[in-house]
This record gives C-alpha cells, sequence and structure tokens, in this order.
C-alpha cells in the first residue's frame, strides 16, 4: 500500500475508533437508563417512591389472574420478586398468565395502578401442533 | 453487467414471489401469535436489509476515502435512499407486528428507537450531500458521516441483549440453534435471500443513474443517453 492511501486508512481507523468508542462511552453512562423496564426486583432495590410513573416488566404469575368485570387484577413475577397490578381497560390477546408482561403506571403503596398492560413475546416460533408434544 | 441484470432480477423476484406465498399461505400458523406472525416475511428480511445496506454504504465509504474511487462514492451516495427506504418498510412493519402482538403500535425501546435513528440517519446523509454544489465535498462529507455512523449497526444488533426491551431477543443466531421451527425458518431464508437481490437490482439501477448524472459532460453518457 503506498505511504499516502496508509496514512487515509489510519485515519479512518482512527475516526471510527475515536467516534464509536465516545458514542460506546456515552451508553455506557447511560445504561440502565436505557432499559425499557424495571422488573420487579430492581422496582424493590431502587427505592422508588410512590406516584412516580414506571414501566414494570415480568411474566404474570400462574394463577395470579383476576377479572372483575373490566378490571383486572394479576401479579408480574421475575420468578425472585414479585408486583401486584390493578388495571381496568382492555389487554392484549397475547395476554396471558405464564407470558411476559410490560406495564405501564404508578407505584401505589407497592401496587401498580396500571395505565397500560403490553404484551412481550419470545424469540420462539413454532406450529401449534408442535407446542402439545 | 447489463447481461448479468436480468438474471439477478428474475431469480430473485422467483425466490422472493416464491418465498412470500409459502410464507403466507403453506406454513403453520404460530402456537402464541397465530396468524399475526407472517408479518415476520417482510419484516425480517427488511430489518436485515436496512442494516446490511448501511454497512455496505460504510465499507464503500472507505474505498472512496482510502483509494479516492469514485465509483465507490456514486455506490455510497445511491444507497442512501434505497436504505432509508428499506428501512422505513421495517419500521412500518414493525408497527403493524407491534398493535395485535404487543398492543401497541409505538413504543420507545432501545431496538425500535435505534432503528429509527438509522432511519434518520440515513435521511441526513442524503439532504448533507444534496446541500452541497460540490460534487467532491459532498462526496468527502457523506462517506466520514456514513463511517462515524457504522457505530450504531452493532448498537441496533445488540439492543435486545444490552438492555430490557419490548422487541424479542434475536431467534437467529450464529452461535445456537434457530428458535424458529424449520418449518418457517426456510420460507423465512428464502424471503430474506429474495429481497436482498431486488434490492441490490434498485441499487445498481440507482448507481447507474447516479454514474450518469456525474458524468453528464462527459462523451460516452452524451453518446449513451
Amino acid at each position: 500500500m503506498k505511504v499516502h492511501r496508509k496514512k487515509r486508512l489510519i485515519n479512518i481507523l482512527l475516526l471510527s475508533l475515536l467516534s464509536g468508542s465516545g458514542i460506546l462511552m456515552v451508553l455506557y453512562a447511560l445504561n440502565s437508563n436505557l432499559d425499557y423496564f424495571f422488573t420487579p426486583s430492581e422496582l424493590i432495590t431502587e427505592e422508588i417512591s410512590d406516584n412516580r410513573r414506571v414501566k414494570v416488566g415480568g411474566m404474570v404469575l400462574e394463577g395470579s389472574v383476576d377479572r372483575d368485570n373490566t378490571t383486572i387484577n394479576f401479579t408480574i413475577t421475575d420468578y425472585s420478586e414479585t408486583v401486584d397490578v390493578s388495571y381496568t381497560g382492555i389487554v392484549p390477546d397475547l395476554f396471558k398468565e405464564g407470558s411476559g408482561v410490560v406495564v405501564l403506571g404508578y407505584l401505589n403503596e407497592g401496587k401498580l395502578d396500571a395505565e397500560k398492560v403490553l404484551a412481550k413475546h419470545d424469540e420462539n416460533y413454532m406450529p401449534p401442533a408442535l407446542k402439545e408434544k | 453487467m447489463n447481461r448479468l441484470y436480468p438474471w439477478l432480477l428474475y431469480i430473485s423476484l422467483f425466490i422472493y414471489l416464491f418465498a412470500i406465498i409459502w410464507g403466507l399461505l403453506f406454513t403453520p400458523k404460530d402456537f402464541v401469535q397465530g396468524h399475526s406472525y407472517r408479518i415476520i416475511y417482510f419484516h425480517v428480511p427488511a430489518s436485515f436489509v436496512a442494516q446490511s445496506l448501511y454497512a455496505a454504504m460504510a465499507i464503500s465509504s472507505a474505498v472512496f476515502l482510502i483509494w479516492r474511487v469514485k465509483l465507490a462514492a456514486y455506490l455510497a451516495r445511491s444507497i442512501a435512499p434505497i436504505g432509508a427506504m428499506v428501512t422505513f418498510i421495517a419500521l412500518v412493519s414493525g408497527s403493524i407486528w407491534g398493535i395485535p402482538t404487543w398492543g401497541t403500535w409505538w413504543e420507545w425501546d432501545a431496538r425500535i428507537t435505534s432503528t429509527l435513528i438509522l432511519f434518520i440517519m440515513y435521511l441526513g446523509l442524503i439532504s448533507l450531500h444534496n446541500s452541497f454544489n460540490n460534487f467532491d465535498k459532498a462526496d468527502k462529507l457523506l462517506a466520514y458521516l456514513a463511517i462515524i455512523g457504522f457505530i450504531q449497526i452493532p448498537i441496533i444488533k445488540k439492543s435486545v441483549d444490552w438492555w430490557s426491551s419490548l422487541h424479542q431477543p434475536a431467534s437467529i443466531t450464529i452461535s445456537d440453534k434457530p428458535s424458529i421451527d424449520p418449518s418457517m425458518l426456510y420460507p423465512l431464508f428464502m424471503s430474506m435471500i429474495g429481497f436482498a437481490g431486488l434490492v441490490a437490482c434498485l441499487v445498481i439501477l440507482s448507481s447507474k443513474v447516479q454514474i450518469y448524472i456525474r458524468e453528464k459532460n462527459k462523451s460516452w453518457v452524451k453518446d449513451h443517453v
């Protein structure tokens, strides 16, 4: 490689290295602020004050769903801690016991008054017939 | 090139249509999502190609800056609008998928937001290039910015692993067995190959136009057009 081309190559590598590490440092500093939701365990360790709007994500605890008219009560778990949720409205089709969910709402004495319930699905895709096996 | 182009076009078109018909009509439905999962045959190829196009643009930008190959600059400039279009398809198809599965069409989670940034990046590169009368300057600035912006590609890729997100993690990874059943995976691979081929055809056409625009004062262009 000729000298001037080598110089350009090194310049470009330096440029990408510097800008890349700069952006990665910003992302590292932001770290958990880029998380989309808290897990129930994080909710307890972070000591989030009441009346703060939070998103909590986890699994709907099996056997915890209790429907009363349009109000639905259920528990979110990350298999170590749990948070009780109360929501009035329509939940997505994919909402069911044992599946992933993200809830937006206000913490009220450790209970979450939900404004919005979103279903989360995982990376597994398979035909229903296979699942029954 | 002119002889190979129709081959690429027709083979890609055939593969893509075959994959779409297979995926939409002849694959089983998903055990959780039912039929709505079939948007995967549009969404995944678009997202994959949107990111690959950016990588291609960054590489040709580097080739242009190091070896001063003018053609590489033309290529980078022609990829930008196509990349924007494909990213837009990925965002829209993802939104349409979001309604029946998540219950929302837009959320500011890491994957969705970083893909929106990719879209804006493409638009920014186009407008940066268009804002100069001097093509030489425009090419160089586009190339530098495209290279700096390449950092977002690994960020988009890893966004679902580094942070908690609404978007699910990758189903197809290099290290593990795909978590998609083979009956759904094969048409998905085909749709990705077909879509990539069709977009490559677009890039070729668009580069041709770019060459004509840049070399419009040359005699061979005048003879040709």
